[in-house]
Formats: structure tokens, sequence, C-alpha cells
């Protein structure tokens, strides 16, 4: 039987694989012709979903993009054998925008069945379990470590060192969370990971708790993804079933408990400590650090706090071991990083590389420049708490240290493109405006300072008192920066500063006044 | 104490509470199991859950309160998600906004007077690759201009 794969991911969905899939069931019912339909994750080549693809004795052919207005005529042309039609793109891995990727975290995204652990097993899942099992604690450890393994979250702390304090600390009970409160606009690899394959971030979680001795962990998860609660609900439940998780976990004797704990709807709780506030059924309030969540976390016990993609790679790292991932990347960013392209691009998708690629390369190699065909006047990169980058940054290598030395983050690895209608005085508001939606309202800066800053920039952009008031932003981003509890009030200036320093003549500044 | 809950709206809220009340950190499991089930969080099951799961009336208030997703009152037969985060503004979103308030003749927060529309700001839905994007219950869109938000707000006017 012929297998045609429809994707099941959100944004295929978005753009109607549901109804594509109907369709082309209903016309292969029609002719007669049995048909295997399996609802895969997607390849992330997202401008071109609905990404149908038919098994062939020599691989898999793509049909993009798939409307269901499309499929009688493909099944008119035979593509059930790769006929030729104006939609075949040919073998799917021969496409260029795949075969110049590094997919180690993603090398199952897009091909297998995201809920089938039958199809996660026959695509090497669970290995990196397995090798874990046959290691002590602080064997895996190392191996985490001398990946060189940084959170992707954003804040690029090195897994292992994590882990080891951990592993460390003293504590009856110990948790693993999983952070996946991915709430950065431009973004969505953790997504991908949780509705494409969440085995992979099941078992790497499994690996954090034999690692640490951890029994119990959460998946944090933001309640505007409902697709990947399903798919981590039916996931979990499948690896439950087959031994994978539960008291005795592939006949260990080592325990591990997983559950999906559904956020609300708060940007301040992807921060690991208002996180943990939150899965204790609190208002998600910044903690002080210390004490560090690895020594007193969840109710007060040591736990791991790692990013979903952090987590995601563990099992191949100890699958083909330290070195392998190590080998890829550059200076202290190694391995890969899923890289998210969005806003106005016209080849919008997710693209898996070592570090070391610059953004020029992403956003026209990859890319294909903006969805509007204008000029890209600038990128955030890194989510809402980002700088803005002009043109002249755009050869900057994705490496955490390169991007600190221009005064930027690399965040989650999201690229938001905009063409030059863009009006950065609007986008510095903007900032403002979400880190005042979003304070937590623990500390001052934040809380008082987002609201003060709307409102100067409202005043900037009527060219009240200009000069003065173009000071006092740039002061009270310093007071931002330097005096808040978190990331959100800590780095909000950064969009606003930089688009101020690139931009400024749309903050009614001349060329000459632009420089900080 | 007086009360303006159904007597069925009451059972269930007891019923949730007894099945969460030895869940480790159990208060956002509880409220998004009710606001599932009957829609919204009334505030009149405050006292409840604080009895429940030995809390003041002042920390469930504050909880419901903190978080963006629960609600106080009962929603509209759907419920309208717009992102308004860059990805999407880069793409238009702005724009869209305008047209879908004026098209609802509402604002963010606000319920159509028929009832079947409750519109709500959202940011980011992770479908950044094809924004703009809207969320309507559980269905997201991508790619969405004023013609196609026109076709799922009939849509969703005429379904139930």
């Amino acid at each position: 039987m012929i297998k045609v794969y429809v994707p099941r991911d959100s944004t295929a969905l978005s753009l109607g694989a549901d109804r594509t899939a109907k369709a082309i069931v209903a016309e292969a019912q029609k002719r007669g012709i049995e048909i295997e339909l399996v609802r895969n994750g997607s390849r992330g080549l997202f401008w071109l979903e609905p990404f149908v693809e038919v098994a062939t004795d020599q691989g898999r052919v793509a049909f993009a993009p798939v409307q269901p207005k499309d499929v009688s005529g493909l099944f008119d042309a035979d593509f059930l054998h790769a006929g030729a039609h104006p939609l075949n793109l040919g073998l799917t891995e021969e496409l260029a925008w795949l075969k110049k990727q590094q997919r180690l975290t993603f090398a199952r995204v897009g091909i297998t069945d995201p809920v089938s652990l039958e199809d996660y097993l026959a695509h090497d899942g669970y290995k990196g379990l397995q090798s874990a099992l046959k290691m002590s604690g602080a064997d895996i450890v190392k191996t985490v470590t001398d990946s060189g393994l940084r959170g992707r979250g954003g804040a690029a702390f090195p897994t292992g060192i994590k882990w080891n304090t951990v592993l460390g600390a003293k504590g009856e009970q110990k948790y693993v969370v999983c952070n996946a409160d991915e709430g950065d606009s431009g973004t969505y690899s953790d997504r991908m990971i949780m509705e494409d394959d969440p085995f992979v971030l099941i078992e790497g979680m499994t690996i954090a708790g034999i690692a640490v001795g951890a029994t119990q962990g959460y998946i944090y998860l933001r309640s505007e993804y409902p697709h990947a609660l399903k798919a981590l609900n039916e996931a979990i439940g499948k690896a439950y079933a087959a031994g994978y998780l539960g008291d005795d976990v592939c006949g260990s004797g080592k325990a591990f408990h997983l559950e999906v704990r559904r956020a609300a709807g708060a940007y301040v709780c992807g921060e690991e400590t208002s996180l943990l506030e939150s899965l204790e059924g609190k208002r998600g309030l910044v903690r002080f650090k210390p004490p560090l969540p690895a020594i007193e976390g969840l109710f007060g016990k040591p736990t791991i706090v790692n990013n979903v993609i952090s987590l995601a790679t563990v099992p191949i790292i100890l699958d083909k071991g330290a070195q392998y991932y190590a080998d890829y990347g550059m200076g202290r960013s190694r391995g890969t990083l899923p890289i998210q392209l969005a806003g106005n691009i016209k080849q919008g998708g997710l693209v898996e590389l070592a570090f070391g690629a610059t953004l020029r390369e992403l956003l026209y190699d990859f890319g294909g420049g903006s969805a509007t065909g204008k000029p890209i006047r600038a990128v955030q990169v890194g989510g809402p708490l980002g700088a803005y980058l002009p043109e002249s940054q755009f050869d900057t290598p994705m490496d955490y240290e390169a991007f600190t030395q221009i005064w930027a983050v690399l965040g989650h690895g999201g690229i938001v493109a905009f063409d030059d209608s863009v009006d950065m005085a609007k986008m510095a508001r903007y900032a403002f405006e979400f880190c005042a939606i979003e304070s937590c309202g623990k500390c001052t800066p934040c809380r008082i300072g987002s609201t003060r800053g709307v409102e100067l920039m409202d005043k900037i952009t009527s060219g009240k008192e200009h000069a003065i008031n173009i000071q006092v932003l740039r002061d009270l981003s310093d007071t931002m920066l330097n005096g808040s509890l978190c990331a959100l009030g800590g780095m909000t200036p950064y969009p606003v500063i930089s688009a101020l320093n690139h931009f400024g003549e749309d903050f009614g500044l001349k060329q000459t006044e632009t420089a900080a | 104490m007086a009360t303006t809950l159904t007597a069925v709206d009451l059972e269930k809220i007891q019923a949730h509470i007894t099945a969460h009340k030895d869940v480790p950190g159990a208060l956002l499991p509880l409220l998004h199991a009710i606001q599932d089930d009957i829609g919204y969080i009334p505030e009149d099951s405050y006292p409840l859950m604080a009895k429940g799961l030995a809390l003041s009336v002042a920390e469930v208030h504050g909880v419901v309160t903190f978080y963006h997703h629960f609600r106080t009152h009962p929603a509209g037969r759907h419920v309208l998600q717009v992102c308004r985060a860059e990805s999407c503004q880069a793409m238009g979103a702005e724009k869209l906004e305008a047209h879908i308030k004026s098209t609802l003749g509402i604002d963010f927060h606000q319920t159509t007077a028929d009832g079947a529309i409750t519109l709500e700001p959202v940011y980011c839905l992770g479908n950044c690759a094809c924004s703009p994007a809207v969320l309507v219950d559980e269905e997201l869109y991508g790619r969405v201009d004023s013609q196609k938000i026109d076709e799922i707000i009939q849509e969703a006017r005429s379904s139930s």
C-alpha cells in the first residue's frame, strides 16, 4: 500500500492540512485506490505547507503546497508514483533547503509519525536512554558537559554544569522541569519538537532524571499550544504503557514520572523562577536568586530547569557521544541551533545549522528575502527582548559570543524580519508596552519603567522636548537594564536602545545624532 | 454566602476541587479544569477552592487575576485570539486587528452583541513563519488577511 504523508504540525494545519488530507483520502476512495495516510510532523518548509509526500522506491517525493482543489489533478498525474505535476518538487531529501541543514535535534522531525512509538524506535529513538542506563549519573552529566550543550532557551548557560549542581545537591526528592513556555515572538522550535517528535523530549527528560536522581518531571507548556498538549499527552501515555516511563524505566529499577502542566498565558513564566512559582500553583512572581533552582527549586527541592530544545538534544548526545555533538559549531557555541525564520520572510521555516552561519545566509539563502519583496530593513533576533539589527550587522555569525559583542542576543534562535515599511520608534514603544502588559510587578524598574517608557516614546514621537526625552529614554533604559530582577525588565532596553542607535531617524534624530 | 452559581455548575466545581485537592501545586490545573468545563472561573467559586486547597481567598483571587488566560465572566460561543507580537506586526497584524475590531464592533476583551465571539489579544501563537496568525478556540489560522478573517468570523458566527 502506498504511503502518503500529510503533516499534522500546527502551521500545516493553519494552512489547511486537514482539508488536504481529507481530500486525498476521499479521492483515493473514489478511485478505488488503497493508500495509507500518515500524519507526520512538518519538515519545516513552512512556506510550502501543506507539504505532501509520497513514499516511492527512490525515497519520499514531495508535492507542495497542496490545497484540496489540487488533489484530483494530482491523482490524474499519478502522483502516487511520483508522476510529473507542477507541484512535484522531486525527492524531499534532495531539496537544497533541507540538504544544506545539519539536523541533529530535528533529525526525525517531519519524517516520522510523531505519536508512533514504533516509528520513533525505528528511527534511533531511545538509543540515548539505553546508553545512559549503562552509565553512572556522574558519567551522564560529564557527557552532557563535554558536548558543550548550552541552554537553548536563551540564557546559554552550560547544561552539564546545571545538571552537575543538581546531581551534587542533597535531597530525597528532585525534579526535572521542562520550560515549554515558548512565548517569544518569532520562535516555534519548541512547539515543533513537542508536536512533531514528542518522544525525543520525553527521552531527554528521562535521561536527565536518571542522571541526577530525579523521579518526577513536569513539562510546563504554554496554553497557546493546544496541539502540542495533545501530542505530548498521547506520547507520554504510550511511553508509560511501553515501560519507558514509570516506576521501573526499561527494567532498570529507576523511576521517572512525567506530567504536562498547562501555563496560563503569562509571558514572564518563561523566566525559570517565575515558572516554578506557577508550577507550585502561585502567581508567577520572579524569585530572588540565590538560591539557585538547582539547589532550591520546585517545592524547595533541587530542580533541573531546561528548555525544550536543550532537553531534546540530550538523546543524540548520549547516543552518539559528546564529541560527535561538540564537533559542530564555533568558538564556545558547540553543536547546532534550530533557527526559526519568521515575520516578513519569503521562505519561513525551521533551519537547524551548526553555529556560525551568518544572518545574511539565513535571511537570503534560506529565507529568500522578504515576503513583500521589499528590502529587509531590520531583524529582531532572540524574541521580544532581543536587539534589532540593521543591514550592516547581517554578517554577524550565529554565535552566542558574536552576538554579545554587538550588544545583541541569539536567545532562542528566532529571527523576525521587517521590510522597509517598519517604524522602529513604534517597535520600541511596543517593546515597553509588551513589558508593561507582562511584568509580574515584583520589581520597580520593570513594573513602573515599562509604563514610563510607553509615555516617553509618545513624547518623543510627538517631538515634545525631544533632546531631553531622548536622554531620559537612555537613562530609563539604563535603570531597567541594571535594576530589574529578571530578563523581562532587564532586557526590554535591548530592542529599545538598539532601535534608537541603529534607526535614529525613526526617532526624529538626524544621522549625526544617532550614535550612543 | 449568596451565590449566583447554578446547582449544576456548583456540583461540577466541587467535583473538580475534590479531584485536584491532593495534586501538588493544584491551583492552576484546577482553574484550567473549571474553565475548560464551564467556560470561566466564577468569583463565587473562590471560597470553595480556597477551602478545598487550604489557601486564602485572596491567594486564589491573586492567581486567577495574574494570568491572562483565566476569565471571571463567561465568554462568547467562540474566542478569537489575534496575535499582536512582532512577527505578526511585520506582516500587517495592526491592520488586521483594526479590521477585526471594526467588523465585530468591539475592542479586545469584549464580546459581540450576538454572543458569538469574544475578542482577545495574544502574544505569539508559534505560527511565526506564516504570520499573521489568529486562533479560534483551538483552531489555528496562518497568513490571515482581511478576506480570510471575514470568512473565519462568518463561520464562527454561524456555528454553535
